[in-house]
Formats: structure tokens, C-alpha cells, sequence
């Protein structure tokens, strides 16, 4: 069994339906644990006071922003070289849900920045990119309701899909190769000194785990409603032209 | 609750917003697909029943 078989519709309606309610079932276990542990288990920090409870939100939903529009590029380029249906359908599913990370990423660094750096906004390359992928999100959308085709449409948003991905990129590695601004680097590393202090690191890895698994029941979901919908739709375009 | 100091609205603001565009998020993402599937139902009953 190959995974070009997921392709095939029906196929990927049985497996995702199999598999969708433990998915979920895992999401809501991890994010309720995570967040409960981090808001109401965690200490304050030195530096930070209580705003670094914001973290179980803010790194997460930043992750997975960036995460799902490079799940969106794969996608499209596998409907670009094999025509997979499913494919762009996902991709399509996936928006949405990249875009609401998107805001809730820029929201709560807008709320943590404010105490914080004293500043609701700043145009900081890690932001800036951050902000223009969020508005990539927007016209990504926007252009799947505007082609009535749904084949062009597949084929414009995934050509849409590949020049965003270059603001993914820069929203995930700005601060590496941007020595300025005020985002400071990766909350995450394998490096002691920079990675957060474990009292802090395993209730955040529960809600990235939490925001993950959240991230593929939606996904899934929204791809099986896609699948549906086109079906729909040719059982409509049968019956006018019976 | 915990003690969250002076920065007790930020923390809280960021949790109620975030919270509550992740429940807008999975509420509609739900009730679009329930409506999808009782559309497509009915649409495969009325060629069920143009079939026979």
C-alpha cells in the first residue's frame, strides 16, 4: 500500500474517519492539561512576571501559522506535479486554520509586547514577515472564492501557495539572519542555555502537542467537508443537465 | 486563580482571545460540515429516488 492511495477520495474518507475522533479526543486531552498546567501550576518569571503564561498560546499558535502554510506548500506541490484532488482540497481545508493561529500568534505578541517591550507593534523582521504571511493567508482565501473553477483555482492558489512560503520562512528564521529587532530568538532549542527552563518547557510541549494534533483534527475535518462539498456539487451539476 | 500581579489583564486578554477564536474556529468548522453532509444526503436520496 502506497500513500498516493490516500488520494483516492474514498479512501481518505474511511481512513480520516477511522482516525479523526482520536485525534481529537488527543487535542482536547493535551490542550486542556497543557494550558491548566501552564496558567495555573507554572511560577511567575524573573524577567517576565506573570505574562510568561502567555507563552502556552503565543509559541504554539506561532508555530503552527508557519507550520501550516508549509503543510499548504507540500500539498500544492503535489497537486502542481500529480493532480491529486485531495491534495488541493486539503490545502484549501488548511487555510483557515493557519490564518486563525496567524491572529492569535499576532495577538497575544501584541498583548506580551506591550507590558513587555512597551510597545503593541513594532516593525521587526520576525513580526513584519509574520504579519505579510497572515495578510498571504488572507489572499489565499480570498482567491480560492473568487475562481469559480475549482482546477484553476487549485492551480492559482498553489502558485500563490509557493511565494508565500518565502514569508513562512522569514517569519520562522528572521532572527537568525536579522540581527535587529526586538523578537527574541527561539523559545525552543536543543541548546540549554537558550532553550526555556524546564518548568516552563513541559507544559508547552503539551500545548504544542495540543496545538498539533488541534492542527490535523481541523485539517481533516474541513478536508472531508471539501471532499463532500465537490461531490455535492457534481450530483447538482448532474441534475441540471438530466 | 493564580496571583497574576499587574499584568493579570494581559494574561487574562490573551487567554480569553485566543480561546475564543480557537471555539469560533472549531464551531464552525463543525457546523459547515454538518451541513455539507445533510446536503449531500439529500442530494443522493433525490438520486436514489430519480434512479429507481
Amino acid at each position: 500500500m502506497s500513500i498516493w492511495d490516500y488520494a483516492n477520495p474514498k479512501r481518505f474518507m474511511q481512513t480520516s474517519g477511522a482516525i479523526l475522533p482520536w485525534i481529537a479526543v488527543g487535542s482536547v486531552i493535551c490542550l486542556t492539561s497543557g494550558l491548566i498546567w501552564g496558567f495555573f501550576f507554572t511560577p511567575d518569571a524573573e524577567k517576565f512576571g506573570s505574562t510568561v503564561k502567555i507563552i502556552y498560546l503565543h509559541v504554539p499558535s506561532a508555530m503552527l501559522a508557519i507550520s501550516a502554510w508549509m503543510m499548504m506548500l507540500v500539498a500544492s506541490l503535489i497537486w502542481l506535479i500529480r493532480r491529486h484532488h485531495v491534495s488541493a482540497l486539503s490545502a484549501k481545508a488548511a487555510a483557515p486554520i493557519g490564518l486563525t493561529f496567524t491572529v492569535i500568534g499576532l495577538v497575544t505578541g501584541a498583548i506580551w509586547g506591550q507590558p513587555m517591550w512597551g510597545t503593541w507593534w513594532a516593525w521587526d523582521p520576525r513580526l513584519t514577515s509574520f504579519l505579510i504571511l497572515g495578510l498571504f493567508y488572507l489572499g489565499y482565501i480570498a482567491l480560492w472564492q473568487a475562481i469559480e473553477d475549482p482546477d484553476t483555482a487549485a492551480d492559482l492558489t498553489s502558485i500563490l501557495c509557493i511565494v508565500g512560503s518565502v514569508f513562512a520562512f522569514l517569519s520562522r528564521y528572521a532572527v537568525l539572519f536579522w540581527n535587529q529587532g526586538l523578537h527574541q530568538g527561539a523559545s525552543l532549542s536543543l541548546d540549554k542555555k537558550e532553550n526555556v527552563s524546564d518548568v516552563y518547557w513541559f507544559p508547552l510541549l503539551i500545548c504544542i502537542t495540543g496545538f498539533v494534533l488541534l492542527f490535523v483534527s481541523l485539517v481533516l475535518v474541513r478536508t472531508r467537508s471539501e471532499i463532500r462539498k465537490r461531490r455535492l456539487q457534481a450530483i447538482i451539476t448532474r441534475e441540471r443537465f438530466a | 486563580m493564580p496571583e497574576l500581579g499587574k499584568y493579570a489583564g494581559y494574561v487574562l486578554g490573551s487567554y480569553a482571545a485566543s480561546i475564543a477564536l480557537i471555539v469560533a474556529l472549531v464551531a464552525v468548522s463543525l457546523w459547515q460540515s454538518k451541513r455539507i453532509k445533510l446536503q449531500l444526503d439529500d442530494a443522493e436520496k433525490r438520486r436514489g429516488a430519480s434512479d429507481e
